[in-house]
C-alpha cells in the first residue's frame, strides 16, 4: 500500500470538496437584491433533489421493478405529508418486500 | 457596526436552536448510515485499510464524490484526474452554499462559517433550506452534527462488519436516501405549483441526459447543476418569488 500517495490523494479529495461548500457561504456574504437572482436560488434546492433523484431512485436496489416499488411508497407517503425518516424507511421496507416476493417468483 | 461584545453574545451558542438542529438531522443521519455502510464495504473490498475508509468518511463528508475518489484511487488515477472528477461532482455545492448564504444568519463569524461550511452536504442543505427562520450557527451545528456521526458511524460499521448485513436488506436500503430527498421536494410541490413545475423540468431533463444516446460523457455532477440552473432559471424568469414568500424575513 503506497500511502504517502493515498494520504496526498485523500487530501486533494477533501480540498476539491471543501472549496466549493465553504467559498459561497464565507465570501457572498451580501443579500443578493436582484429579484430574478433570488427566485432563481428558491428555487435551486427542489430542481437539484429532483435531478438527483430522478431517474437513479430507479437503479438504486437490486432491480428495477423493486426500485419502483420503493419510489411509488416514497410518493405515496411524502404525499400526504410523512417526515424524512418515515419515508425513507417505509420506502426501504417496500423494496425490501418486493425483493422477496420477486425471489419467490424467481424473476 | 455593532460592537465586538455585542457580536460575541449573537454568535454564542443558543442551546434551543442546537437541539431543533439535532432533532432536524436526525432522520439524516439514519438515512446516511445505510450509504456510508455500502462505502465502508466497498473500501473493505477493494483492499483498503479499515483507517483508511474512516479517514476518507470523516474528511470529506460526501457521497458521491468520495466512492468516485476512492475508487479512482484503487484504480491508480492520477493526481489530477482525482481533483477534476471529485471537484465536478461537487461542484452543486457551490450553487446549495451561495442559496443556504442567503439564507444564514448575517451574524455568523467568518470561523463559524469556514467550519460549518464543510458541513453541508444535500441533505443538510436542504433541510436547512426549508426552515421558516433564518438559518443560525446553532442551529446548523446541530443539524450537521448527527449526520456527520452517522456517515462515519456508517463507515465504521461497513468496513468491520462486511457480510453481516444479509445482502437483501442492503440492496433495500439502497434506496433510503432517495426515499428522503422525495419526503423534501413533494409536500413543498403540493402547496406551490411552480415548485411543482421546477421539480417536473428538472426530472424530465435529467431523465433526458441519462438515456438519450450522445449524453453519456456527462458525469453525473454537471448533469445535475445543469438540470437544476436550466429548471431555476425558468422558473425564476416565469414565476418570480416575492420576498415575503420565501419565509426568511428579515
Amino acid at each position: 500500500m503506497n500511502y504517502p500517495r493515498i494520504f496526498t490523494a485523500i487530501f486533494i479529495m477533501a480540498l476539491v470538496t471543501y472549496i466549493p461548500r465553504m467559498f459561497p457561504l464565507v465570501f457572498m456574504k451580501r443579500k443578493i437584491q436582484n429579484r430574478t437572482i433570488r427566485s432563481f436560488l428558491y428555487y435551486v434546492p427542489y430542481a437539484v433533489l429532483a435531478a438527483m433523484t430522478f431517474p437513479e431512485i430507479l437503479f438504486s436496489t437490486a432491480s428495477v421493478i423493486s426500485g419502483m416499488v420503493g419510489l411509488l411508497t416514497a410518493l405515496f407517503l411524502a404525499y400526504h405529508n410523512k417526515g424524512l425518516l418515515t419515508v425513507a424507511l417505509g420506502s426501504t421496507f417496500t423494496v425490501f418486500c418486493a425483493e422477496q416476493i420477486l425471489k419467490l417468483l424467481a424473476l | 457596526m455593532k460592537n465586538t461584545a455585542d457580536l460575541r453574545f449573537h454568535a454564542g451558542m443558543d442551546r434551543n436552536a442546537f437541539a431543533k438542529g439535532l432533532k432536524d438531522g436526525l432522520p439524516i443521519c439514519m438515512g446516511y448510515i445505510p450509504v456510508s455502510f455500502t462505502f465502508g464495504m466497498m473500501a473493505i473490498e477493494k483492499g483498503l485499510p479499515v483507517w483508511i475508509a474512516m479517514l476518507i468518511s470523516m474528511s470529506n463528508f460526501t457521497s458521491a464524490g468520495q466512492f468516485a475518489g476512492t475508487a479512482l484511487i484503487l484504480s491508480g488515477g492520477a493526481y489530477f484526474e482525482i481533483a477534476v472528477t471529485t471537484f465536478v461532482i461537487n461542484i452543486r455545492y457551490m450553487l446549495m452554499s451561495l442559496s443556504l448564504a442567503q439564507k444564514v444568519d448575517s451574524r455568523m463569524t467568518l470561523g463559524q462559517r469556514s467550519l460549518l461550511g464543510f458541513g453541508i452536504t444535500d441533505e443538510v442543505f436542504a433541510v436547512g433550506m426549508q426552515q421558516d427562520h433564518l438559518v443560525t450557527a446553532s442551529y446548523l451545528a446541530g443539524l450537521i452534527a448527527l449526520p456527520y456521526l452517522g456517515w462515519n458511524l456508517g463507515t465504521l460499521m461497513g468496513s468491520t462488519t462486511t457480510g453481516l448485513l444479509p445482502l437483501a436488506l442492503q440492496s433495500a436500503l439502497g434506496i433510503a436516501i432517495y426515499g428522503m430527498f422525495i419526503a423534501i421536494i413533494i409536500p413543498p410541490a403540493r402547496h406551490c405549483k411552480p415548485i411543482a413545475i421546477v421539480i417536473l423540468i428538472s426530472l424530465l431533463l435529467s431523465c433526458f441526459f441519462r438515456w438519450m444516446p450522445g449524453f453519456g460523457w456527462l458525469s453525473s455532477g454537471w448533469t445535475i447543476i445543469l438540470c437544476a440552473v436550466a429548471a431555476s432559471a425558468f422558473a425564476a424568469m416565469r414565476y418570480p418569488v416575492d420576498e415575503s414568500d420565501e419565509g426568511d424575513v428579515d
